[in-house]
């Protein structure tokens, strides 16, 4: 009798506890943490026009070089604390022949300019009017930062803010990959 | 009775048939807005938590409901342009969970719950008693006691 | 000081809940009446320390005392005063005091309940509710205090999430809603004590009606409160996102309701008491599921508390508590055994167990689909989402079950029914259901509209009937007037009829629900000043643009004039967009002119998506929203007939079972 009720208690206890587990899996997940389709995929080609003047910049006109796409608003935070990142890896990767891109989404050219003038930034800076290359990419907020190989593959992203170790690492192994390809 | 229960038959049966002619005013899914529409409704919006791409106020949304329109004027398929966003963003933005290997579990379950529901409703309901249904049991009794002493220990 | 003085306070309220504890169950065992009485009274202190801790805390807030960390992440100078108070609730910490609060307080209303005759099993049920109280205290002191202090306090805060500070609504719908939550540890904790002390007669249920019964209604007012705040406050247009922190305050919800319904079948014939056990173990586990969920930054949320570290110890309290639960149910199943069975399918009872299958069907449902992301991370490693489209799938036929059943279920008498006695009561609802379907096709319903509202009519003229019936005894017993025999049947059978308002409030707004998703049309046009266009049947004209700043935002507005198809003007709209300066993107500020019986039920809903300053143009999104008036309503009806089932019945101290209906006699079962 007493072995029949402890059998019962167990049997209960089982699917609590694969609940339990199941529940326990999801701890230390960041449930904003989602990953990239597109690294190790192609690159999508794009074509956008400039922030500052007339004329439009497209993947083919970067073709052979290694390009950092840097998605930003002049209203996002986390933008300001990364451009010195930014700033540091152009300076250090521009006679390399490396590009970084930076593609203002979702603003006002006014608010964009004005963002420009006060965080200074030299790299080349474009729109992307309709978000079309934004959905291409697969893009989630800002700021997003794609590090794409000479060859038009997706090496790397970001969500987020990017630090500067991370670009420089980044990079190199897009350099990388076209001296060994 | 027998003409009570002719008279419910003709109600229910009444019932049913104007629901199905009332599907002739069903609308239909095949003008562009509405394709749009319903694509956009089943994908998630990657800024907005849990609402879609259909429902979210934010920018990015609104350009993609205008990337999926375009796509629906170009003669894409429902499935191609669904394909596209999976493609960028993952199963991720997806709503609703395709019907592949181990997401069939969710689609099962509700109607394996209403299944398994049924089977302990008849289960629970078909049970004979161990003892005679006519006698009082013994919630009964203390329902009687209960009322007799009007104990104040239950509120 | 106010955060050692807060801490000082949660630290002995812990230490006297631990000492609660302990000494009830000692007394219990030694049957030393003192010491279970000294157990008694140590709730109040612990009251009187915890809403010390929250007093603390509302001083910190409303002194700018930026030492405290709570205070200088979610409250700021310029902040309004109203939501400085408010602030005391809108993030993790300080939420959790909240909850702290409550919780003691159900704690000593249940010692001061029980101060003169108390039933055996009080000691080991404040026990339970001691321990309870002490992992939250626990939990408050430890890796969620708000009273975390900072070496060099800024000089001003960062203030409250912008979401957190649009709208005084936030103010209602998270006490509401813990009041629901914790409500429900009185009749779980009654449940232990007798599962604990083998006295498992059906005692618990009684002891415990109304609070169960209270902590449903807070729980429906909470749900219908977050309802009406996202729709009336957020700019998406719609009242539940299926997020899974709105999924896991639902679930309770269900097996509450279940409950409700199934005690009645156990007090009336002693059966289903392993069924009720679990559902009220299983309703109190799926709060302390809601707790972790939300806390824990398990699952992507807007309402989730992030940044949380105490995920494993909420896992580990539910772990608890369901082995506890239902190894305790398994335990004693021997004595849980039925007393009666089943007349047949076509009884009350059985319609109650329906219900209660189709609702477990629901929770199911739900919590699957909200859980499912994680057991495919964890198998396969991808992220899958479970959103809106899929619940509303698989959740609509069963709530059109309910619904049917809810409208056959007071028809039919308890035990048994005669064939002819079914008949005679079903014919003018089928009748009125047909009627409503033939007319809805008439006029174009569509064959979802139709089968809602046939099915409406069908519960309403059904449910009314049953009001009527009662009264009919009355009079006829007593030839009285009619009013005199409304408010007679209504006194008299409290709890019915109570149970039958409660039924067309959830009527209400399951037609409120159904009607808007069937019925409402969506569009978003962009107006330049000045210009007219037309949207959904209307026309809307841009009248122009205005800013404003206030002291924590800056607001722009659309004015908006919208005509009705003849051109005459219909109201006046202004949604907004709320820019705040910690916060990336603007949260908008709908505009709406409620649907009243008067306009056809239809609200007219605008927000403000995005503004073009240099072309003076607004995106506006314009929802033409029919019904959805029913569903606030229908939540009010539905928390009225809860209060009403609720009240004391005219004999002093007689709790249910309620007498029996006065149908019942002229009943001859055939």
């Amino acid at each position: 009798m007493n072995a029949r009720r402890w059998r019962v208690v167990v049997i209960t206890a089982v699917p609590v506890l694969a609940l339990v587990l199941l529940l326990a899996s999801g701890i230390g997940n960041d449930p904003r943490d989602v990953p990239s389709e597109l690294v190790a995929g192609r690159a999508p080609s794009f074509s956008l026009p400039s922030l500052t003047g007339d004329e439009t910049i497209s993947s083919a006109d970067l073709g052979g070089q290694a390009v950092v796409l840097n998605f930003w608003a002049s209203w996002c935070v986390p933008c300001r604390e990364e451009h010195g990142a930014l700033d540091a890896a152009w300076d250090r990767y521009r006679e390399r022949g490396v590009v970084v891109l930076g593609v203002n989404v979702e603003d006002a050219r006014p608010d964009a300019l004005e963002y420009v003038e006060e965080f200074g930034g030299s790299w080349p800076l474009v729109t992307d009017p309709g978000s079309r290359t934004s959905i291409a990419f697969g893009r989630f907020g800002v700021p997003e930062t794609f590090v794409i190989a000479p060859d038009g593959t997706i090496v790397a992203k970001m969500v987020g803010a990017v630090t500067y170790e991370w670009l420089v690492d980044k990079i190199e192994g897009a350099l990388r990959s076209e001296a060994t390809s | 009775m027998k003409r009570a229960v002719a008279l419910i038959a003709v109600a229910i049966a009444v019932a049913i048939g104007a629901t199905i002619v009332a599907g002739r005013d069903d609308p239909g899914s095949g003008t562009v807005a509405d394709r749009a529409r319903d694509i956009a409704a089943g994908l998630r919006c990657p800024v907005c938590l849990n609402l879609s791409v259909a429902d979210s106020p934010s920018r990015l949304a609104g350009e993609m409901r205008a990337a999926i329109a375009s796509r629906v004027r170009s003669g894409e398929t429902d499935e191609e342009i669904r394909a596209y966003f999976v493609d960028r963003y993952g199963e991720w933005i997806l709503l609703e969970p395709t019907r592949r290997g181990l997401n069939l579990l969710p689609w099962a379950l509700p109607v394996v719950a209403l299944v398994a529901g049924l089977a302990v409703w008849l289960a629970l309901v078909r049970r004979r008693p161990q003892r005679d249904d006519m006698a009082v049991s013994q919630s009964e009794r203390r329902r009687i006691e209960h009322e007799l002493r009007g104990l104040e220990e239950s509120t | 000081m106010t955060a050692f003085v807060g801490t000082v306070a949660l630290a002995i309220a812990l230490s006297l809940a631990a000492y609660g504890a302990i000494a009830s169950i000692v007394g219990a065992r030694r049957r030393n009446a003192s010491l279970v009485e000294s157990a008694r009274t140590t709730a109040y202190s612990v009251l009187a320390l915890v809403a010390v801790a929250n007093g603390a805390m509302f001083v910190a807030l409303l002194s700018n005392d930026f030492s405290v960390r709570y205070v200088a992440t979610n409250s700021s100078v310029s902040t309004p005063t109203f939501f400085k108070v408010l602030a005391l609730w809108s993030a993790d910490e300080g939420s959790l005091l909240l909850w702290n609060l409550v919780l003691a307080g159900f704690v000593a209303m249940v010692a001061f309940r029980f101060r003169a005759r108390r039933p055996e099993t009080f000691p080991w049920a404040i026990a339970a509710m001691y321990c309870v109280v002490a992992f939250y205290l626990l939990l408050v002191l430890g890796p969620t205090t708000p009273f975390e202090t900072l070496a060099s306090p800024p000089a001003d805060g960062r203030g409250p999430l912008p979401l957190l500070q649009n709208h005084p609504l936030m103010a209602a719908h998270p006490p509401f809603l813990y009041l629901g939550f914790i409500g429900f540890t009185v009749p779980f904790a009654f449940a232990m004590a007798a599962l604990v002390t083998g006295r498992v007669s059906d005692e618990w249920m009684p002891i415990t009606r109304r609070w169960t019964l209270a902590a449903w209604i807070f729980l429906t007012i909470g749900l219908v409160l977050g309802a009406l705040w996202s729709y009336g406050v957020l700019g998406w247009g719609g009242y539940w996102a299926w997020d899974p922190v709105e999924n896991v305050a639902l679930l309770p919800w269900l097996t509450g309701t279940a409950f409700l319904h199934s005690v009645i079948v156990q007090e009336r014939r002693g059966m289903l008491k392993v069924w009720n056990l679990s559902l009220i173990v299983g309703t109190f586990a799926l709060t302390v599921l809601g707790t972790f969920l939300t806390r824990g930054s398990i699952l992507a949320s807007v309402h989730a508390f992030a940044e949380s570290i105490v995920g494993p110890l909420y896992l580990a309290f539910l772990t608890l508590v369901l082995l506890v639960g239902f190894g305790l149910i398994a335990w004693r199943r021997d004595a849980l055994r039925s007393e009666a069975a089943f007349d047949t399918p076509l009884s009350r009872e059985s319609v109650f167990l329906g219900n209660n299958v189709l609702l477990l069907a629901l929770t199911a449902t739900v919590l699957v689909g909200t859980i499912y992301p994680l057991l495919a991370e964890a198998a396969r490693g991808t992220k899958v989402s479970v959103g809106g489209p899929y619940f509303n799938r698989n959740t609509a036929p069963v709530a059109l079950l309910l619904l049917f059943l809810m409208g056959v279920g007071p028809l039919l008498p308890w035990r048994a029914a005669s064939g002819s006695a079914i008949v005679r009561r079903l014919q003018w609802p089928v009748w009125a259901a047909a009627g409503t379907a033939v007319v809805l096709a008439v006029a174009g319903g569509g064959t979802a509209g139709t089968v809602v509202f046939a099915l409406a009519a069908f519960v309403a003229v059904a449910t009314v009937s049953e009001m009527v019936r009662g009264v009919r005894a009355q009079r006829r017993a007593h030839a009285t007037s009619w009013t005199e025999a409304t408010s007679a049947a209504i006194v008299r059978n409290r709890r019915l009829y109570g149970g039958l308002v409660a039924h067309l409030g959830v009527l209400l707004m399951l037609v409120g629900v159904a009607w808007s998703a069937i019925a409402d049309t969506s569009a978003e046009v962009t107006i330049a000043r000045g210009e007219r266009r037309p949207v959904d049947g209307y026309e809307i004209r841009l009248d122009g643009i205005s800013s404003r700043e206030e002291p924590h935002r800056r607001i722009v507005l659309a004015h908006l004039t919208v005509f009705d198809k003849t051109g005459d003007e219909v109201v006046r709209l202004q949604p907004s967009l709320n820019f705040y300066p910690a916060s990336s993107e603007p949260i908008g500020t709908p505009s709406l002119r409620v649907g009243t019986p008067w306009n056809g039920l239809r609200d007219l809903y605008s927000s403000l998506v995005a503004v073009d300053p240099e072309t003076a143009s607004a995106t506006i999104r314009f929802i033409v929203n029919p019904g959805i008036g029913l569903l606030w309503a229908g939540g009010f009806v539905t928390a009225a007939g809860g209060l009403l089932a609720a009240f004391p019945s005219r004999r002093r101290g007689v709790s249910a079972p309620e007498p029996a209906h006065p149908r019942v006699r002229e009943e001859v079962p055939v």
